[in-house]
């Protein structure tokens, strides 16, 4: 099959895409929803990587975007169960309510 | 049609539906609707997966993240009673401000990006690369320490969500 696809065209998405991300970790207030930016950010890496990957014929590149699967699973497990422990104790998880570290 | 190929169409679509449902995902005022705006746009990214001739990673992409993470994230939202009503909203300001500089960040990088040589993806190497038989046989020999090290890893964060998710440590 040929893809006859410019790198540039992935370069960019792939950067709009991670500015998506970063405007919604900076602009919500709600923990999940922020924690779902970070998985849209991790996953415009992903498609970068794939992209280089295909592009140079190599397949390191889609070995490295499994293992990032692999951490961005266990960093959601242990994550969604802190949340939920914050949500237990506190009945919010709006992140400007967490802020006991500041007094 | 209009001189495009049909992969370049299905690039174009795809990467439009993408950026789409990314920003209705980051707009949305109700936690569920956000999920399934982002279970959209990991489809649309797996599609783009499959136009790259990474057969192997759409598949994986699709089961973890659209099957089991996103899964979790609507556990998680179900239990927790979030909607529409109870969503804290930021100031206007500190939006405004967040807008100003993810659109910085992103004239930076565009204008980095913007003089790079155009190589088209088929320039090297051959299109085989993304079969499972191909991965199979690199994770398993060029990458065998690291993938048993991500087992370790695995089952370090199931102890741990477990520790941390039980009512209280005896």
């Amino acid at each position: 099959m040929i893809n006859g696809i410019s790198i540039n065209y992935y370069l960019l998405l792939s950067t709009v895409l991670f500015i998506i991300g970063a405007i919604g970790v900076m602009a919500r207030r709600n923990s999940i929803i922020i924690f779902m930016c970070i998985e849209l950010m991790l996953n415009a890496v992903n498609l970068l990587l794939v992209s280089f990957s295909t592009l140079h014929g190599d397949a390191s590149g889609q070995v490295f975007v499994f293992f990032i699967m692999a951490v961005a699973a266990a960093e959601v497990a242990v994550g969604l169960a802190i949340l939920s422990m914050i949500y237990r104790n506190v009945k919010s998880i709006d992140t400007d309510l967490l802020s006991n570290l500041k007094n | 049609m209009l001189g495009y190929t049909i992969t370049q169409w299905l690039f174009g679509i795809l990467s439009f539906l993408a950026i789409m449902f990314a920003l209705m995902v980051v707009f949305s005022r109700n936690p569920v609707n956000s999920v399934l705006y982002l279970v959209m746009t990991f489809f649309c990214i797996a599609g783009h997966y499959l136009l790259m001739n990474a057969q192997f990673l759409a598949i994986v992409h699709i089961v973890v993240y659209a099957g089991a993470i996103m899964v979790l994230f609507l556990f998680v939202i179900m239990l927790m009673d979030l909607n529409q009503d109870s969503e804290p909203q930021k100031s206007a300001w500190i939006k405004i401000v967040a807008g100003i500089a993810g659109g910085l960040l992103l004239f930076v990088l565009v204008g980095t990006l913007k003089g790079t040589e155009q190589m088209n993806l088929t320039s090297y190497g051959s299109s085989q690369i993304g079969t499972v038989k191909n991965l199979g046989k690199v994770l398993f020999s060029e990458f065998l320490f690291p993938f048993e090290i991500a087992s370790v890893l695995l089952l370090a964060a199931m102890v741990g969500a477990i520790m941390i998710g039980k009512k209280e440590i005896k």
